[in-house]
């Protein structure tokens, strides 16, 4: 049961993180450079631009759950296996997820990336 | 990428490994919590160490959406991953844990990740000149 528990959690956090992650850099991209933003137009003029934002919203609420999660997962006593798993598949997710939904050039240099962070973030975490 | 960007990934990297531990601490001071009692996550926030934990990670997030908002998700993520590099060496700097092969194995790997990563583009180029600028507003 207690694994069964365990990898839920898991399956939970790395979706929830990853649809976060997408959403969160969808709402920046159409908002646009905040640097330039902010020279432009002022601090509360990009603030407004981002908490409005929809993407925005719904990419906070992902993160939430991912947040809480986590939270719940520190709590248990299984820790050793839900950190390391769940933030060393959040990159390959991740990357997977922006080539597919962002459309961006995720190429050979950046899969070789996200799997070698993926593998050492599981070592190093456990 | 200018010197500003890369204070950015770094904020990035230092307000996400300070809030990560800071909340882990808190969550180990408050203890278990069974999922049939999860509205006692609720509770929680009051911890100091959770707290600031929560503070530290709302930085986090103002620096994560700025970086995303010039760059790609897919270069910020493995490009902000030395965090965790960090972290181990501070634990073996200053919590003189024992530095087995395994941690040295894991910082190589992620070392080479965020090498490799942060030596290509660091934002996808993109047709048309709004894709990016928010130049629109009358």
């Amino acid at each position: 049961m207690s694994g069964l528990r365990t990898w839920c959690a898991i399956a939970g956090i790395v979706l929830s993180s990853t649809a976060g992650d997408v959403l969160l850099s969808r709402a920046m991209r159409q908002i646009g450079h905040v640097g330039e933003l902010w020279r432009r137009q002022g601090l509360g003029a990009v603030l407004k631009a981002i908490v409005t934002h929809p993407s925005f919203l719904l990419a906070l609420c992902f993160m939430a759950t991912s947040f809480f999660g986590l939270l719940a997962a520190l709590s248990w006593d299984d820790v050793s296996l839900v950190v390391p798993a769940s933030t060393s598949l959040s990159y390959v997710t991740s990357a997977f997820a922006a080539s597919l939904f962002l459309h961006e050039r995720v190429d050979r240099r950046r899969w070789m990336s996200a799997l070698l962070v993926c593998a050492g973030v599981a070592v190093l975490a456990t | 990428m200018t010197p500003r960007k890369y204070l950015v990934l770094l904020a990035i990297i230092v307000f996400a490994s300070c809030g990560d531990t800071s909340l882990s601490y808190g969550m180990k001071r408050v203890g278990a919590i069974s999922a049939a009692r999860w509205t006692e996550l609720i509770g929680a926030v009051v911890n100091p160490w959770v707290a600031l934990g929560i503070v530290l990670l709302l930085g986090f997030l103002a620096a994560y959406s700025s970086a995303l908002s010039w760059s790609d998700l897919s270069y910020v993520l493995p490009a902000t991953s030395l965090g965790y590099v960090l972290l181990a060496l501070l634990s073996i700097c200053l919590l003189h844990e024992k530095v087995t092969l395994a941690r040295w194995i894991g910082i190589l790997l992620v070392s080479s990740g965020v090498a490799i990563v942060t030596r290509g583009p660091s934002a996808t180029p993109r047709p048309g000149p709004g894709s990016r600028a928010a130049g629109e507003e009358p």
